[in-house]
């Protein structure tokens, strides 16, 4: 080595001593210490058991069916025996009026029009509204990464297909399309040969919400891989005799994957809003099951007598969508190479 | 250097190369303007030499180096590489050559997969090429980062744990790695401090000496190119306007531009004493060039027939081509 070699080396800024990491490593280093982050995460995680938790809830705590009409049962309250369906003593004091919050163990939350549980019905709503939404997310980013990757990276005709099918999805807007599709099949339901998918089924709602958002996650993602496959790292691989597979493996996925992921939480929030708004329209999760939209359905006709039926979901809601919208913001700060590691 | 050598054969020969991109191309059908990036451009390049590439921004010198490398389809022309005609070479044919030319970018973050630790970039051209098997693969990839003046513990890190100089230094080293012949170095210093681009520019001429490397060297800074440069070649609006030794050429530029770009180096000594030429306007649009001599609309010494005909490069002593209709003695 002559002595120009020995004299860079010397004067070279010396790279850090700490370990290299990866990009993953230093996204999750930076998120642990994020107390934002970190509080979201707690709160989306207590959501995911509570609703797990719906069984034991509806069996050992409140004891009743969230799924059948209670209109003449009675509970204890305060060691009285009271009904479930209150004789109105409002207005004309006409009808009944269901139970408000006894804040017990027994309709915790009060009861429906049906008479049913508000409290167990939530946490098996929060169940089939987290189902819904996350089988959605699923199905929705799959196809968008192929058809967005496919489409970015090999360009031609197989570009100039894909991207007018997106157009197509893209030229209707996403709830007239959600809910022409929901009246359509929910009324039908779908026979494919042997598959027979009831008009009840939570599929319907899932393929239905896991279709509508494809043209709005592939649409960016065929654009980050048009940018890389111009960008020089991807020209120098070509420069260098790498095939193109490698190069789909090794430059455009890992590069586009950060963003695949920052897609996750947002379209999960952005799935449960959807999905309970076809519920609340009656054309997402069917009665008896429940689903967070259909509660606060339930809830609008007591509006006024039992608000908390229809805020009790609302709420629930709203804490879902905030806590993953920090973990997607957070997330995608953390994936950018260019935030700072503390 | 080359100029008491015999004239040897070109290692690699470019007749009248032309690329065209087209912009502004919409379904309608006749849309889309043609802008002539490299225009019928021959040049050669010489085993062990290294050709200097000048010209402002929007010359086209990074578009001509793309093209001699391949990493561009080439609109017409011929291209020889090392005999082998590869001017409409497809990526299986052009495998082989990629062994023998290779590339070094400007911006060494962009040209590094921030995604990828440098053992892995480096190691797939090994495999890629087949040039080592097994326990050789670590040896070369050692031997690499020393060629390039890097620590061999670098190579488990990824691209941002890195400053701009060590980035073009793994560029180089990955450039080196499939043991080319011929590098096309595209401003590979001009995105650094000014105080590593003289370490990079010195890794350069060590690794030539050591690696029996030809460069094609493109640049902005003619500072630079004079140090780098065997031979210089100057690029205005997509054609070569002058070429010739690099001493003889700064010392006696022929082509009025070549003059007015020379007379813009900044001088350490008599400061403000040395006649300065200011060419007025900007370069011309590559969408619409000037039917005449390119450097016409510029020209201070234009007449009518450089407004009207193109001037071929032609040699006009040893080892001097210049395309202008009245060269300057």
């Amino acid at each position: 080595m002559t002595d120009i070699t020995e004299a860079i080396r010397v004067h070279a800024p010396a790279v850090s001593s700490r370990p290299s990491s990866g990009p993953w490593r230093r996204a999750w280093h930076i998120l642990k210490r994020d107390r934002a982050t970190l509080l979201a995460a707690a709160v989306f995680v207590l959501i995911i058991l509570s609703t797990l938790a719906a069984p034991l809830y509806a069996r050992y705590v409140s004891g009743t069916d969230p799924f059948r009409s209670n209109l003449s049962a009675r509970i204890m309250v305060d060691g009285k025996r009271v009904k479930v369906m209150q004789a109105s003593t409002e207005g004309l004091g006409l009808g009944v009026t269901p139970i408000g919050p006894t804040w017990g163990p027994q309709y915790l939350l009060g009861a429906d029009t049906q008479g049913r549980d508000v409290a167990a019905r939530l946490l098996y709503g929060g169940r089939n509204s987290l189902l819904i939404a996350a089988s959605a997310t699923v199905i929705c980013l799959c196809l968008a990464a192929l058809v967005g990757i496919s489409a970015g990276f090999f360009g031609g005709w197989v570009d100039k297909i894909l991207s007018r099918i997106l157009d197509i999805l893209w030229a209707f807007p996403v709830y007239l399309l959600a809910i022409s599709l929901s009246i359509v099949l929910i009324s039908q339901g779908i026979v494919i040969g042997p598959i027979e998918i009831g008009s009840d089924s939570l599929l319907l709602p899932i393929f239905i919400i896991g279709i509508i958002y494809v043209p709005y996650v592939a649409r960016p993602l065929r654009g980050r891989v048009l940018s890389l496959k111009q960008s020089e790292f991807v020209l120098a691989a070509r420069g260098l005799g790498i095939p193109a597979w490698r190069i789909l493996l090794h430059d455009i996925l890992p590069n586009v994957s950060t963003m695949l992921i920052v897609f996750v939480p947002l379209m999960m929030g952005l799935n449960i809003i959807t999905e309970s708004s076809l519920s609340f329209l009656s054309i997402g999760v069917q009665a008896p099951d429940a689903s967070w939209g259909t509660i606060i359905q339930d809830g609008q006709t007591l509006l006024y007598t039992r608000p908390v039926v229809a805020l009790a979901p609302g709420i629930a809601i709203v804490l879902t969508v905030l806590s993953l919208n920090v973990l997607g913001d957070s997330l995608r700060d953390a994936l950018d190479p260019r935030t700072k590691l503390v | 250097m080359n100029a008491e050598m015999p004239v040897p054969k070109p290692l690699l020969t470019a007749r009248n190369l032309t690329k065209n991109f087209v912009v502004g191309k919409t379904i309608r059908p006749g849309s889309g303007r043609v802008l002539h990036a490299v225009d019928a451009i021959d040049l050669d390049v010489y085993p062990t030499e290294t050709l200097g590439l000048v010209g402002e921004s929007g010359s086209g010198k990074s578009t001509l180096g793309r093209c001699l490398t391949r990493l561009y389809d080439i609109t017409a022309g011929d291209l020889t590489f090392d005999g082998q005609d590869i001017a409409k070479a497809d990526a299986a044919a052009l495998k082989p050559v990629r062994r023998k030319m290779q590339m070094i970018f400007q911006d060494p973050s962009a040209s590094l997969n921030p995604r990828r630790r440098i053992r892995d970039m480096l190691s797939e051209v090994l495999h890629v090429h087949r040039i080592r098997e097994g326990a050789a693969v670590e040896e070369r990839l050692q031997e690499l980062m020393e060629l390039v003046g890097l620590r061999r513990e670098y190579l488990d890190r990824y691209p941002h744990e890195f400053s701009g100089g060590q980035r073009q230094r793994i560029g180089i080293a990955r450039a080196l790695a499939v043991e080319p012949k011929l590098i096309v170095a595209d401003e590979p210093v001009s995105a650094l401090d000014v105080s590593v681009q003289a370490q990079v520019v010195n890794l350069f001429d060590e690794l030539r000496e050591r690696l029996n490397l030809t460069y094609v060297f493109i640049a902005h800074d003619l500072a630079v190119v004079r140090h780098v440069s065997t031979r210089v070649a100057v690029m205005y609006l997509g054609s070569i306007a002058e070429t010739g030794e690099t001493d003889a050429l700064y010392a006696k530029p022929h082509h009025p531009y070549t003059r007015a770009l020379l007379s813009a180096i900044p001088q350490p000594h008599n400061r403000g004493k040395r006649e300065r030429i200011l060419l007025a306007g900007e370069i011309p649009s590559p969408l619409s060039p000037p039917p005449g001599c390119k450097f016409s609309t510029r020209c201070p010494y234009a007449k009518d027939i450089c407004r009207e005909q193109r001037p071929q490069l032609a040699a006009i002593e040893t080892g001097r081509k210049v395309a202008c209709h009245f060269p300057l003695d």
